[in-house]
Formats: C-alpha cells, structure tokens, sequence
C-alpha cells in the first residue's frame, strides 16, 4: 500500500490521481505521498458519522510540497489534539472504515489507508 | 431560440412527510402545479423529474414514468435529471433547454425526495456516496466539508465565528413566514452558537434539515405563455458548471468555481449584473455556503461576505439584498431534488408579487443551486414580465 500521487507531464501531482491532469496534461509516474511530511491546512471533528465510520472522526487536509509543486490530501487524523499549521505524516491503517456498512459496494474500492500523525 | 417563461409553480409541504413517500409527494406538487398553470396534463409535451436518489433512499426508480401516468400525462416524453442536491436546478436547466430548443411547447418540472424514513446516518452515507473513493473511505460527510472549509475562511478571513451563526438566525426568521417550510421557528444567537457541535468549528444549527417534499414548475414558450395568461415570469439568463470532484484538489478552497462560472454565464445571458439583483435565493445546506455564494456571484468581494451579513445588508425587510426570503435549505428544509426547484418557487412568487408576508420589492431575481460541494452548480436569472 502507498498513498499514491500523479505526477503530470507539466509538473503537477493530484491526490488520488486521474487519467488526465491540468490543461489535460498526462501522468508521467507516481509518488508515494507517505514518505514525505505535510502541513495541516483545515481539520474538522465530524461528531456525526455514517454507519461504519468511528465517532468523532477528525479529518484533515494537508499540504505537501514536494520538488517545487504543491498537492493536498484530505485524511483522517490520528488524534483531536490537532492544530491548522501541524506538520504530520501519514501513518498506515488497515482499515479506515467498515467496508459494506455503508452504501458504497465494498469490492468497488480499496478500504485501508493513512491517517495523519502530528510530527 | 425561444424566450422561456414560467406560468406556473407549486411546492408541497416540506418537512417529516410520514406514510407518503416518492410518488405520492411528486404527484401532489405536479398536480398543484398544473392547476396554478391553468395547463391540462395532457398538453404537457415534456415531463422532467428532478431526484438525486430514490433507488438509494425508497428502492422505487423509474420516477418519471410514474409520475407522468399518475398525473395522465402519457404520451409526454420523461426523463430524470440527477445532478445530487442540484438536481432541481439542473431540472431547470433541462426544462429551459427543452423550451428554448423548441423541442416542447409544454414543459412541467417536478422534484422530490423522499428522506426521513432514513437515519440521519444512512441519509448523511447515500449523500455522501457522491465523493471519490479517496474521500469516501476516510468516512467524509458533506457537513464534514463545510467544517473544513468554514475553519479555513474563518482563520483567513479573520471573520467572527458568530457571523456564520447570523446567517441561520436570518434563514429561521424568513421561514416563520413560509407556511410550507419545515421549520417555522425563530431561534436566536445564543441558541445556534451553543447548539451540539456538527462538525467543528460547526453546529447543529449551521446545517440544513433531512426533509421530505417536492415543488414544481411550469415552462413554455413566452408566446404560448400569452395565451395562458397576462402575468408571467421570464428565465432571462441560466448556466450550469462544474469544479473538481475531489474538494480538496481546488486551488482556493473558498472560491466555489462552479458557482463562478455559472454566475458568469447567467449574467451574460441575461445582461444583468450583481447589482441588478433584487432578491436571491442561495444553496444554505451549510451556513459557509451562504458567504462562499455571495462572493462566488459577486455580490461580496472575497473575504468579505461576512461583513455584509453583519451589516444587515441581506435582511428580507431591511436589507439592501434580500437572501433566502424562503427561510433557505436552512429552515425550509432540503429535500434534494426538490430543494433546487423550490428556490425557482420562491423567485417566481416574489417576482409575480405573491409571496405574502415575504413580500420584497424584487424585478429581477437568483437563484443558485449547488450540488456536492460545490461540484455542481446552476444559477438562474429571472425577471417578471411586464
């Protein structure tokens, strides 16, 4: 499992990637988004969740610059001891939520991830 | 292409609906709509129904079928229009472009869901089910987004967080006057800021409802228009947009490009400006999205919509722009694929001078709906004729 970025043919990286990028530019390879450290730009406590989620979740979205280029990533964190402004790391989890307790078929997609940890 | 005018508008009671369910609610607003009309079933040349998921929500698809041989409408053409919580908006643009192509000289709009039979948290997963995969396995709800985004513009813009809480104080004035809105209960400051955290810095009371309801709208062409009636209301100007699917991938994550975009071209169309805009009617299913609106369709700099909701300035009997006169998604509640027609109601009753105690002065008036967060989005311009 990586946490997987695109890099396009004009420089910029999405999170999760797409078949195209900006102004239709074509990925050109992967980067592992788990190796690098990245700031936390927002965070909520959703105190409401959908069947199978944890309650509280805490979510971010981070920031990573790597080479020059920006890319933001929206992912749980691992504590609600969390700050916009934290720089954290992505931390491997085997399962982010209950595949199958909600509506989404639970082959259709991949159910383990990163969290975010406060560095 | 022809100039489209509506003759007619409904919209059903809006609220916990029990024991009526999809159907049932779409044939009510559609038959009250071809009553206000003045326009037999059987003259409807196309029939669209606006519902973002009623497979989801109820397990009954094939909506528009139905409810073209519950009002005997056949042999009218159907189609469903699902573009999430814009779909009512998308209906109307679908209805316009039926109109306007010349395809229909009758057009009817329906939308409806059906929502409280469900969990709050089975109804929060099914509107949910619209993100990426990326966003779906962290457990992200649509209240979440607006958590996100409504601490980042608070942070930035310096903004209190007791302006946001403005906004749903307004919304639930407005709706004590709407006898159809779900809530027709004036809450204070004191009781919206100290209500149960949603999704931090948000609380309950910066959320719209789970609602079931439906409204309806008639279109045709202004020519045939004439032939109903003296009194109508023209679509002068209508656009639909979309902005990453993924909210986190956007450049600025307060700008909303899609309602940018559609603005844009609804003011083209119509030749109308922010500053021509009498009375709006926009997407408040999180009271963030109020000021990202105002700013998105130019009515506020960025940064800055707050500072106009503090003043007063989109108060319905004071201000200078009347916002959600209706009460809003906020406190007339948010059947999806109603919500988007609902708005299309209430300019076109306060455009032909019917919206009783919400009565503003208003020649020309928006209305913007927005589905996902943001990913979708379609704003209409319209005028009454005189």
């Amino acid at each position: 499992m990586t946490m997987e970025a695109y890099k396009y043919e004009d420089g910029s990286i999405s999170y999760p990637g797409h078949p195209r990028g900006p102004g239709g530019a074509e990925p050109v390879e992967t980067i592992d988004l788990s190796e690098y450290t990245g700031e936390v730009v927002t965070w909520t406590t959703s105190m409401a969740t959908p069947p199978g989620v944890r309650e509280p979740n805490t979510l971010a979205i981070v920031e990573f610059e790597i080479e020059g280029e920006t890319v933001r990533a929206i992912g749980q964190a691992t504590t609600d001891e969390i700050e916009t402004g934290d720089e954290v790391e992505p931390v491997y989890v085997d399962e982010l939520r209950e595949p199958g307790a909600g509506i989404r078929e639970p082959e259709s997609q991949d159910w383990d991830g990163y969290r975010f940890e406060p560095v | 292409m022809e100039r489209v005018a509506i003759i007619g508008a409904s919209m059903t009671q809006f609220g916990q609906r029990e024991g009526e369910w999809i159907l049932d609610l779409l044939a009510e607003a559609g038959l009250e709509c071809l009553t206000d009309a003045g326009v037999d079933a059987a003259e409807v040349e196309h029939l669209y129904v606006s519902n973002m998921a009623s497979g989801e929500f109820e397990g009954q698809t094939g909506v528009p079928n139905a409810l073209a041989h519950d009002l005997d409408a056949m042999p009218a053409y159907t189609q469903r229009v699902d573009q999430t919580s814009s779909s009512g908006g998308a209906g109307i643009y679908a209805a316009w472009q039926s109109v306007a192509s010349g395809a229909s000289d009758m057009t009817l709009l329906v939308g409806g869901e059906k929502m409280t039979h469900r969990t709050t948290g089975e109804a929060t997963d099914v509107i949910a089910s619209l993100t990426h995969p990326a966003e779906y396995k962290t457990g992200v709800t649509l209240p979440s987004f607006a958590g996100l985004t409504a601490r980042h513009y608070l942070e930035r813009f310096d903004a209190p967080r007791e302006s946001l809480a403005k906004v749903a104080v307004k919304n639930h004035k407005n709706g004590v006057d709407n006898p159809k809105a779900q809530f027709q209960k004036e809450i204070d400051m004191e009781t919206a800021l100290e209500s149960p955290i949603v999704a931090d810095p948000l609380r309950l009371y910066d959320f719209c409802p789970i609602t079931d309801g439906s409204a309806a709208l008639m279109l045709c062409p202004e020519e045939v228009a004439q032939e109903y009636t003296d009194d109508y209301v023209v679509i002068s100007g209508i656009d639909g947009a979309t902005d990453t699917h993924v909210v986190h991938e956007r450049d600025d994550p307060t700008i909303m490009g899609g309602v940018v975009e559609s603005g844009t071209g609804a003011y083209e169309m119509s030749g109308y400006g922010p500053d021509d805009i009498d009375v709006a009617e926009l997407h408040d299913m999180f009271t963030i999205l109020e000021f990202l609106q105002m700013e998105g369709l130019g009515f506020a700099e960025q940064g800055e919509a707050w500072q106009l909701v503090e003043e007063g300035y989109t108060e319905r009997d004071t201000g200078e722009l009347p916002i959600n006169t209706s009460g809003g998604l906020k406190s007339k509640g948010h059947p999806l694929g109603a919500s988007g027609v609902a708005q299309g109601v209430e300019i076109y009753e306060q455009l032909m001078g019917e919206a009783g105690p919400r009565q503003v002065e208003a020649d020309v008036g928006l209305a913007c709906n927005v589905g996902g967060f943001g990913n979708c989005v379609i704003t209409t311009i319209m005028e009454a004729a005189r």
